[in-house]
Parts: C-alpha cells; structure tokens; sequence
C-alpha cells in the first residue's frame, strides 16, 4: 500500500461519500488511489477548483458532514482559497488535499510549486503539510475531527508527491496527537441559570438564531425554548432554519436587508440572546448604538467571539443545542403578552412588499412563487447580492441545513456549486440555485458537472443585466454614477442551458409567465435546467439600514432625500 | 486608543508552521511585535514563545483568545512584570580605548555586568536584567560610541506556583 492508498482507505473510514476534485501532475498518485484501492467514494470532476470547494462546502451544509476536495499544486490549489475564505468565514467543515511538488524540491520553484501552507494560513482552522508518509493516517483523521468538531471550519493538507507515492505499512487507525486542541461541550450550569433569570425579569425580550444554532442542530431546541417563553425569535442570514420562518413567534431576518418588523423588534426589545451568532457589522449597524439599552446574551461554542463585537452581560460558552437544551429546563412562559402583540402588530403593519406590475418582472414574485410550489421545502443555494437578499426575504426556511449562502465571504459564483454539492448530499430534495447574471457566469462552467450527474437543479437566474447590490448603492450613495456595473454582453441563458446535454432552459419575462413555468422546471428531473427570469433593472432592496447606520435609519422603500455615504465596512 | 506594552507566554506544540500561525494573529490586528524569544520547553515537544507588543488591551484580549483558540497552542497567558521574573540579555560592542578601558569597566561592575572580548579599540559588554536596566545602561554607554548592540528580548518566568 502507498501513501495514496492509505488516505484514500482513511477517508472511506470517515465516511466519505464523495471527492471534489481536479486532477494534476502532483495529486496524480491519489487519483490513481481512487481506482487502485476499488473505494466506493466518488470522484465528482469539477470544471474549476473554485467550484470544488463550494461543493464541498454546499454537500457541508446541506449534510453537515465535512466536504472534500482534492486538487493539484500550485494553480490547482491557489483556486481554492476564496472556497476556503468562504468556508472559514462560515465556520463550514472541509478538507481540501492539495498535491504539492515532491519533498526535496520544496522551496526551489518546482514547477507548479505553491506554497500553499503559507498562503492558506489565514483563511483555514488547521493545516498540514505531510512530510512522512506514515503520517498520512493520523493526519487525515485529525483533520475530521478538527473540522467538525467546536467550531467547524476548513482543513488544508498539503500532499508532497514522493509522499504519497512512497510504500509502506500503515496503521490505519492511529491516536490522534492534538494536544492543544479542545472544545467546549455544555455551558456552565449557573451562567445557563442567570440566563433563565435574565429573562424572567424581561419585558421585550427577542431571541436571535445563528448559523451556529444550525450547524449545532439545534433547531428543535429552539423551537421548544422560544415556545416555552413565548418568545419572538429573529434569524441572521445564516441562521435561516434554526427557527421555523413560518412559526407565529418568528420574525424573520434582521439586519442591513431584514424584514422591518424584526428590525423595528430590535429598537424596541429590552434584552437579546443571541444563538450561535458573531454580531456580523451586516446585524449590528452602528455597533454603539445597537441594542444599546437592553441586555445582551451571548451563546457561543468559539471563546474568542466574546466580546469581538458586542461586549454581552452573560456570555455562555457552549454548544448551542446543549446549552438551549438545558436552559429550557429553567424556563416558565413569560408574562410578556403585550410585546408578543406588539411584534405580531410589526408584522401586520410593516410586512414585506412589492409591486406586481402586469407585463414587468420583480425579483420578489419569481422568488416567492418558487417558495410558494416547493412549500418552502427546497434546498436553496444563493449567490451574494440583490437576489441574495431578495432570497432570503421571501423564501422562508423552516427547518436548518437548507439554506446556503456564503454569508461573511459574500462570495459571489457559490450558488451553482454549492446546490451540485448539495443535490448530491440530499439527493430527495428539490435543489434551487438563486443566481444574479453577475455571480452566474463566475461559476457556471459547472453547468457540465451538473449535467454529467444528472442532478435536477433547478438553476434560476434573475437576470436584471447589472451588479445590481453595487447599482444600487451607486444609485443611493454616489449620486446614481454607475461604474463597473453594467453587464453588457450577457450570453442567452436559455441557449446557453441548450447547449449542454440533458440542460434544459426556460425563461420568464412577465409577471403573468411565472407559476407556469416554475412549474414546469419543477417538473423537469432529467438534469439541470436554468430559469432565466429577466427581471426590472434597477428595482432596490428594501428595507435598508445603509452599512454603520444605526437601525433608527432603516429606509423602508426609496428615499426621497439624498442619503449621506456609508460609514460601515463595505 | 492608548497602546501599551504587553507580555505573552504562549506554550505550543512544537511544529513547522506555529510560529507563522501566531505572528499572522498579531499582524492581522495591526500589532507590531517588538521581541519575540522562541525556544523550545522541558522535552523538544513544546516550545515556548515569549512575545512583547503593543497595542490597546481590547484588541489583546482579542489577539489572546485567537491564539488560545490555535490547534497547536497549548495555552496563552499574558503576564505583569510585577508578579513574574523577567530577563533579558544584551552584548553590546563599544569604541573603547586604552584611556577609556578602565573608567568603561567601572561603569560595567556598576551595572553588575560582563566584559565578553575587549580589543585595544573595543570592549564587548553582556548584560542581563530587566530591560529598563538594561536601556539604563545602554543609556549611559551611548556617551562612548556604540558599534554593535544585540538585545535577546524578554524572557520571562510566572513566580511560585502560577504557570507561564
């Protein structure tokens, strides 16, 4: 057996089920183990090493399992590190191999030698570079179990060739040597009974579901909680799914583009516990200002997010299902029925809209039609911007691990890869892909991976010709000068869909279009099929809190007053 | 934003890569590193970085859970010069002439330290202490004309039953 062999025989052990990956010079010896070892795992050749990690990362998020990818030196393994800042930001458990150049030419610009360890540093958990083939098995098992374990996040091991082509005899199964590696379990018992005491003495208190609550599988627990206090609960991005979006208790997505409802609960409640959630600068706003008068609790499983935002009044460090778990117990419902009215009254007054205008197109009735037919069931995975926030308005999650979206890296081009990576991990679930034109055409060479596999992703495109999030802050901020936006040039979706076997297209251009033809790419399983939706130009975003703004400043449509420029990170 | 100097202790698993993996901590947060002793503990296992920088203590308390938070640190553990011994060692290289030798060795038994080379025109100096004795002294031998000065950086030791 060879070093090659070996790892391929310690991922089966980890139960892998799948390979995302691009062959080259340097990872030849471990493509070579995928057939000499007869493994069962599956090797899903990408058209882009970039498209690799995104399905790993989408298989890591629709299964909670930790995605593979494999790739070559160099180059091969340079394109996988905006996947790996995605994952990272994300906390998303992955494992990217990378073939590296053999030992004694390490340093001496080998052709296709990166120095990938270095480069990746910033944007993985851990990271390996294998120097002894017998090193192999302890260093892929300890590569799981740092992934996935605490806060997930990705590992890079970095594969010199003589390494994995050299023989010798392995133990498969060796004990792990991490000894500076640890992760909390449950919280404290007595910070968990100053949160239920906490809350007792609330009167407008809001719960807040990360995507830690997701990735904890916490979504049960939380249910429970929420309903044991009667609590309204809000979600980040991220945390779509950890709270049912079509519970009575449940406000929706807070934030720079949350529904106005959770952001109005938010100027207005007198305590937040957030659930597995960072405080991203897209939830706080004008960090000084935010919750500013209410009690803050902080439920983490990372030590270090305490404080890095919001200095909190009781931070518990612990896994989010657990520590709910047990908070429940502590826990009566809360006299608090007029605030529960008032929410419900935010809800009433101020709900999501949009204008449906005979022979025109929004975003918003393509979306939430789509959501409508699959009874908000479907897997979706979105890109970054515009139709992204439009997404996650009016597709509502109702339980976790099916709404993905790159949410800290915003990286445009994940939605296609990541829906590959999930339609293979879920294969009975309807898969949607939410692209812009723009993010579309990053990633779309994957459109082939697709069709070889015959994964029915439902790809829907809504096509308004532009980098329409970066339009429309032009528009709002930077008195409507439109540089770098205009996406001239667009190739014909539908044709594009037809040139590729089994890829179906269809296209929408009107209000009255939609229903029939989501239906029939409902309907179509035979493979992918695109949904171009041609959609209004310059329709915005709303609600809108502009970036650094308080929430005090959130703009529920247009606004009719020049906006002062954004003091917030991006 | 008020920046002050700040020691840490951080035991960590003796690896290739470690040492690159703290220092990005520290950069990525706009701290400058102004020592930093790195070598390794009691079995070639471990090795021990003592790291001086500055920066205001929010972003170090940050900076200190982020390196905690490092699959290959052990621990990491900022400590106050009050309740720790702390070390550092110099040689410095002065111009020192036959006339100059003698009142350049009573400034040397002042500050209790030793001469390591002297020349007919140079004297090298090795001191140890702390590093306010230590800028004491190069303080005063900047009266004669330094050639060459190398400074260790802190060490440092948590006293009686506290771990560094």
């Amino acid at each position: 057996m060879n070093g090659a062999e070996a790892l391929v025989k310690c991922l089966e052990m980890q139960g892998v089920e799948y390979i995302f990956g691009y062959s080259g010079g340097a990872a030849i010896p471990i493509f070579d183990a995928l057939i000499t070892t007869k493994t069962k795992i599956k090797l899903i050749l990408v058209r882009h090493e970039q498209g690799a990690t995104h399905m790993a990362d989408g298989y890591a998020r629709a299964t909670g399992k930790p995605g593979v990818v494999l790739v070559t030196s160099g180059p091969g393994a340079t394109n996988t590190i905006t996947g790996l800042l995605t994952a990272q930001m994300d906390s998303v458990p992955m494992i990217v191999l990378c073939g590296q150049t053999i030992s004694p030419m390490l340093g001496k610009d080998a052709f296709q030698e990166a120095d990938v360890f270095g480069i990746s540093l910033p944007v993985v958990k851990h990271s390996y570079l294998i120097k002894n083939t017998q090193d192999i098995p302890r260093i892929i098992h300890e590569s799981f179990h740092v992934s996935n374990t605490g806060r997930p996040g990705p590992v890079l091991i970095d594969i010199p060739k003589d390494v994995s082509s050299a023989d010798g005899e392995f133990d498969l199964s060796p004990e792990l040597d991490l000894p500076g590696y640890s992760f909390p379990s449950n919280g404290e018992n007595e910070t968990i009974k100053d949160i239920a005491k906490a809350f007792e003495k609330a009167k407008q208190p809001l719960i807040m579901v990360g995507h830690g609550a997701v990735l904890a599988k916490a979504d049960a627990a939380v249910t429970k909680l929420a309903e044991t206090l009667n609590c309204p609960t809000i979600s980040t991005l991220l945390g779509k799914g950890a709270f049912p979006e079509d519970h009575e208790l449940s406000l929706g997505m807070l934030g720079m583009h949350g529904t106005a409802y959770a952001n109005k609960a938010i100027m207005e409640c007198d305590l937040i516990m957030s659930i597995g959630s960072r405080w991203d600068d897209r939830i706080v706003g004008k960090l000084e200002l935010f919750c500013k008068d209410a009690v803050t609790i902080h439920i983490d499983i990372d030590p270090s997010e305490e404080g890095k935002m919001i200095m909190p009044d009781i931070f518990c460090v612990g896994d989010a299902k657990m520590v709910v778990e047990e908070l429940i117990g502590y826990c009566n419902k809360l006299d608090i029925d007029p605030w529960v009215k008032k929410c419900q009254k935010f809800k009433k007054d101020f709900p999501l809209k949009y204008d449906k205008i005979p022979g025109k197109l929004t975003m918003q009735e393509v979306l939430e039609e789509f959501d409508k037919l699959t009874d908000s069931n479907a897997i979706v995975s979105t890109d970054v911007g515009q139709h992204q926030m439009f997404a996650a308005q009016f597709m509502k999650s109702k339980e976790g691990y099916k709404w993905l979206s790159s949410g800290g890296a915003g990286t445009m081009g994940y939605g296609l890869p990541g829906a590959i990576g999930a339609a293979l991990g879920r294969p009975d679930e309807t898969v949607i892909s939410v692209s812009g034109d723009g993010g579309f055409q990053m990633t779309m060479a994957e459109i082939a991976t697709a069709c070889i596999h015959n994964l029915p992703i439902k790809i829907l495109i809504l096509n308004n010709s532009y980098l329409g999030m970066v339009r429309q802050w032009q528009e709002l901020f930077f008195d409507n000068r439109l540089s770098g936006v205009d996406l001239e040039g667009n190739p014909d979706f539908v044709k594009l869909a037809e040139c590729y076997e089994g890829c179906k297209g269809f296209r929408i251009s009107k209000s009255e279009e939609v229903t029939k033809v989501l239906k029939e790419a409902l309907a179509y399983n035979d493979g992918p099929c695109i949904i171009e939706a041609v959609v209004e130009k310059t329709d915005n975003v709303y609600p809108m809190i502009p970036s650094g703004a308080p929430y005090t400043s959130m703009l529920l449509e247009a606004p009719t007053e020049k906006l002062e420029k954004p003091t917030g990170s991006t | 934003m008020i920046n002050d100097n700040h020691t840490i202790s951080i035991l960590v698993v003796n690896k290739p890569g470690v040492l690159m993996r703290v220092a990005q901590i520290f950069s990525r947060r706009g701290f400058n590193i102004d020592s930093l002793v790195v070598s390794s503990g009691i079995d070639n296992k471990y090795a021990r970085m003592t790291i001086t920088a500055q920066g205001n203590e929010e972003n170090l308390d940050q900076i200190k859970m982020q390196l905690s938070k490092l699959v290959d640190v052990m621990h990491c553990i900022e400590h106050e010069d009050s309740n720790s011994i702390v070390k550092e060692m110099a040689l410095i290289k002065v111009v020192c002439t036959l006339s100059q030798r003698s009142e350049l060795l009573q400034l040397v038994e002042h500050f209790s330290c030793k001469t390591v080379d002297m020349t007919k025109t140079s004297m090298v100096i090795q001191a140890m202490g702390n590093s306010d004795k230590l800028d004491a002294l190069i303080g005063q031998l900047s009266d004669y004309q330094i050639i060459e000065l190398v400074r260790t950086g802190k060490v440092l030791m948590a006293r009686g039953q506290e771990e560094t």
